[in-house]
């Protein structure tokens, strides 16, 4: 094992995966270090929320392999699966808050799954999880009556109620005004360092996302193309991600989609 | 038309791998009495209102029209066998389970395909909470379970209190006491072990359906719409053809 990577939670080589017949990944590595927040950068529909399943065991690599903390994910029994995926917390796009439950009850949902705690402990720990991203005040209320920055911190409590050692975040910053993204961005900072957590941030908010990680990747087209620090992603040579950065319209990834050419295709008579 | 047959073989498949599964799931469900509690509220409980209503105007009607027919041949004694018969072996567990496909089973189907469409269940899962224990299988316990229940009720407001008994003696006049002699005579252990069969059967078929549409239905607005009319169309079709199945069987 080379020592720079040793250290590595959750480890990803050569993945190979795709929907029917669309490629989403033609061999990856990836490696996201204990510890640290780890940013997963690229254009939409490069399949980041796709890397995120395939590290939670949802779904199954074409080939490859992913492992989570030395153990290959997509080997692992139901039961074994399940065992490890209470030691990670998953931050969905829209919070995925379980909507006939309160702010409280889902948050204590997985202690009451998982532990035997008896109800007064499991109070103390909600509250202290609550507390954490600032909604204490809001236990009582239902999924309904939060704005999308609100339940997105709910849905983080409840991905942390249980002290996992990796919480993945799907996009947390999509369609967040600027004083909720600044909130989720110091919680999502301030918690991996607290609570000693190792965190993956998938996203396309360029900026955000880089000023708050310690390492970042950017992907596309199935393929890394590059990867770093902060620093170095952005000064990296190469076009496709320069363009990414830069949220130029035009480039290596061209702005139209793939077709015909214009001409022919306006002159071309219905048969 | 091989690729169509192919599919529709496959969702064959599928859906007993997935029913199997859900059987495999129930026993956890059944440990836990709170949860099946709430299931066994809104899919039974709720549905009672509607059931207590058919009931009651199905019998009504059947005690207009029997009692016609049956004036024809100077019988109109035997009204209350012949109420008691048609709904104890057809009405009660026939139309009980296709109100519940439109009241439940289009719920139960909106329900889990909107949990699945807002990622709740996927949550579920990252969560290591198995939504066929947590979510799917209560669900189908508490429509196995409750239809039976709603189809005696059913029965015995079509039969009696508001329905049948309550034109057929309070209106047209005919004698209480031959109304339920005529029952008690003519209505055997089979008839009842009969009509049991057929209501456990569709509640198994119809809670099947739904849950199965719901948990597969495609994740957007018109998936969920899709998964709600298919559970009613497809539960109708599946309880009148399990019916005449079942009803050849027992003649």
């Amino acid at each position: 094992m080379s020592p720079p990577h040793s250290d590595a939670l959750v480890r990803v080589r050569d993945l190979k995966f795709a929907h029917g017949t669309r490629v989403i990944y033609d061999g990856v590595d990836l490696d996201i270090p204990r510890g640290k927040v780890t940013a997963i950068m690229g254009p939409s529909g490069t399949g980041k929320t796709t890397l995120l399943r395939l590290i939670g065991g949802q779904w199954q690599p074409g080939a490859g392999t992913i492992s989570f903390d030395g153990v290959t994910v997509h080997s692992q029994s139901r039961t074994q699966l399940f065992e490890m995926r209470k030691r990670m917390g998953m931050l969905f796009q829209n919070g995925a808050l379980l909507t006939d439950l309160t702010v409280f009850d889902n948050v204590a949902f997985p202690l009451r799954e998982h532990t035997e705690l008896p109800e007064s402990m499991i109070r103390d720990l909600v509250l202290m999880k609550l507390q954490a991203v600032g909604l204490r005040g809001a236990r009582d209320l239902y999924p309904e009556e939060l704005s999308g920055g609100m339940s997105r911190r709910v849905a983080l409590a409840r991905a942390i109620a249980l002290d996992p050692a990796l919480v993945m975040y799907d996009e947390p910053f999509t369609g967040q005004d600027p004083i909720s993204m600044g909130v989720l961005m110091r919680l999502i900072r301030t918690l991996n360092d607290a609570l000693g957590l190792t965190s993956i941030v998938v996203s396309h908010d360029v900026e955000e996302v880089l000023s708050i990680c310690d390492h970042a990747y950017v992907i596309a087209g199935g393929k890394v193309l590059g990867s770093g620090t902060a620093a170095d992603v952005r000064a990296s040579q190469s076009e496709r991600v320069q363009q990414f950065l830069k949220g130029e319209p035009d480039g290596p990834v061209p702005f139209h989609y793939k077709a015909a050419p214009y001409a022919e295709d306006l002159m071309r008579v219905k048969s | 038309m091989i690729s169509i047959l192919g599919n529709y073989l496959q969702g064959i498949g599928r859906s007993f791998f997935f029913l199997l599964q859900v059987i495999a799931a129930s026993p956890s469900a059944l440990l836990r009495p709170r949860l099946m509690a709430q299931q066994l509220y809104s899919v039974g409980v709720l549905s009672l209102v509607i059931v207590v209503l058919s009931g009651s105007f199905i019998g009504m009607v059947l005690a207009l029209q029997f009692y016609r027919t049956l004036q024809v041949f100077g019988a109109g004694d035997s009204l209350g066998v012949a109420i008691a018969l048609s709904v104890v072996r057809e009405f009660g567990p026939v139309v009980t389970a296709l109100l519940f496909a439109g009241r439940a089973g289009s719920a139960l189907a909106a329900e889990i395909g909107l949990m699945k469409a807002t990622d709740q269940l996927s949550g579920m899962e990252m969560m290591a909470v198995d939504p066929l224990k947590r979510v799917i299988a209560p669900r189908f316990l508490a429509g196995v379970i409750s239809m039976p229940l709603l189809s005696f009720i059913f029965t015995v407001m079509a039969i009696g209190v508001a329905g049948g008994h309550a034109i057929g003696v309070s209106l047209l006049g005919v004698d209480a006491g031959s109304y339920w002699a005529g029952i008690r005579e003519v209505l055997h252990g089979d008839d009842i072990r009969d009509a049991l069969i057929k209501t456990l059967t569709f509640g198994v078929a119809c809670s099947w359906i739904a849950v199965y549409q719901g948990y597969h239905a495609a994740p957007t607005s018109a998936g969920v719409a899709r998964a709600t009319t298919n559970t009613v169309v497809i539960s109708s079709l599946a309880i009148l053809a399990l019916d005449f199945i079942l009803t050849a069987f027992m003649f």
